[in-house]
């Protein structure tokens, strides 16, 4: 079976590979662009720890083949914040104790940060309905649930933060 | 798991990918959202030389009313459906679409998808066959409409010719005193349904004009209750009757002992299920007089 060529922007960045068409998108980013924070959970569409963004729509990327994704852009755990800081989500998850062996967690927050973009303000209901495709057997979600309160208070307050104060903030160091 | 070997074309029109079905006859399959089809590649329960990704083919996820009808187009994912406001007004399809697998499945699973696919535990089959739905294939020759109950022909098994697309799928328009329901019970939220019902009741004055009954889960392949539905026609709505259709309904399903449970607590939730959809659809239609 010929191998196809594919170009796929991952995590802002055009990368390129020549894939048999068979390959999954999971193992297209963990071992062609080794991005292995995109974990291998079930392998059967349950589990959810595979939940990348691409074209800005949330995905189990163990359903996909890598060349549907082809002219995409896949967004990915290692891309959701730049530079050393913390994505709100990730610093949510991290004072909240939202993951003990942390396997579940790259998907989790995947999976939260696209529930949250729809959603900015969303009820307990609407959390535990939006992450129903993810499994975590360590936590019991009632930490993981706190931890994606959090980062929406912290996502809404900084979209809601006046202009002026940023720029007061300027030249004051 | 790893699929097996196969080529792969992403065509960008549907006339393309209808002439390349036409040429790899029999060799082809398509692969629409790739929810149903990419985990039995994985399995190796199908094994095609040829997927053709009707992915980029535009113009196929319309959701549309004409004078008398609903149309559905076969690309429009089970998450669009649910959030279309035409479809806000139609509460069968509203129910169905908002519970299928989970979110990640509903941003990419799509509603032809499902139908071709013809699980005999999926969702979309029972309300197809519960709504009389139509369902369109083109091929590079014409268009063929076929009836739901002609479509859905046994497990995994359609009437959907090699060289045809399903395209689209058409609904009648939602009548004056109509309403609808989906219930289903699932062990788990993305699991197979243990049973779901599709319900529909068009009222005209206190009494039960039109009743449509889908199951799915406990045959091999959703069925249209036939019988319950004979029972309800004409009939005014009460719990006593939605419990003699349940029973009909009941009767008529196949149910295979699994983990999901017994022959015996299977008949007795679809009784119970068709009860709740029955006062579900009842209500929603007294309230659409």
């Amino acid at each position: 079976m010929t191998k196809q060529h594919i170009t796929v922007t991952v995590n802002g960045e055009a990368r390129e590979a020549d894939v048999e068409p068979r390959l999954l998108l999971v193992h297209l980013l963990r071992e062609t662009f080794g991005l292995t924070g995109t974990h291998v959970g079930c392998d059967t569409s349950h589990c959810g720890a595979c939940t990348v963004h691409i074209d800005g729509r949330s995905a189990k990327s163990c359903t996909l083949l890598a060349v549907q994704a082809d002219g995409a852009e896949v967004t990915t755990i290692e891309g959701l914040s730049s530079g050393a800081d913390l994505h709100p989500l990730q610093q949510a998850f991290w004072d909240q104790h939202g993951l003990q062996c942390g396997f579940c967690t790259p998907g989790m927050i995947m999976q939260s940060a696209w529930l949250l973009e729809q959603n900015p303000e969303p009820s307990e209901g609407e959390i535990r309905e939006g992450i129903s495709g993810n499994l975590c057997r360590c936590t019991g979600y009632v930490n993981i649930v706190k931890a994606i309160q959090q980062a929406a208070g912290t996502l809404s307050a900084a979209e809601s933060a006046p202009v002026v104060a940023a720029e007061t903030t300027e030249g004051v160091a | 798991m790893i699929p097996g070997q196969f080529d792969y074309v992403r065509p960008n029109d549907l006339g393309e990918a209808l002439r390349i079905l036409a040429e790899r006859e029999g060799e082809a399959k398509v692969l629409s959202g790739g929810y149903s089809l990419i985990p039995l590649l994985k399995l190796r329960l199908a094994q095609p030389g040829l997927l053709v990704d009707i992915g980029r083919v535009g113009g196929l996820d319309g959701i549309v009313e004409t004078d008398d009808e609903l149309r559905i187009g076969a690309r429009a994912t089970h998450r669009q459906i649910h959030e279309n406001e035409i479809i806000a007004r139609y509460p069968l399809l509203h129910d169905a679409s908002g519970g299928i697998g989970d979110p990640q499945v509903r941003n990419w699973g799509t509603i032809g998808g499902s139908a071709a696919h013809a699980d005999p535990a999926s969702d979309w089959p029972a309300v197809l066959q519960a709504a009389r739905a139509t369902i369109v294939c083109r091929s590079a020759t014409g268009e063929r409409l076929i009836a739901a109950k002609d479509f859905f022909v046994d497990t995994f098994q359609t009437s959907i010719e090699p060289t045809e697309v399903l395209t689209e799928i058409r609904f009648r328009r939602r009548a004056r005193g109509q309403g609808g329901a989906y219930v289903k019970l699932e062990r788990k939220v993305g699991d197979y349904a243990t049973v779901g019902v599709a319900g529909i009741a068009i009222l005209e004055g206190n009494s039960i004009r039109w009743a449509g009954l889908g199951i799915t889960g406990v045959s091999e392949i959703p069925y249209v209750a036939e019988e319950a539905e004979a029972i309800l026609v004409g009939n005014a709505p009460s719990d006593d009757l939605f419990r003699r259709a349940g029973e009909a309904a009941a009767a008529q399903a196949r149910p295979v002992a699994d983990v999901r449970g017994p022959v015996e607590y299977k008949r007795a939730m679809v009784t119970e299920l068709t009860v709740r959809a029955l006062r579900s659809a009842v209500e929603r239609g007294f309230a659409y007089a």
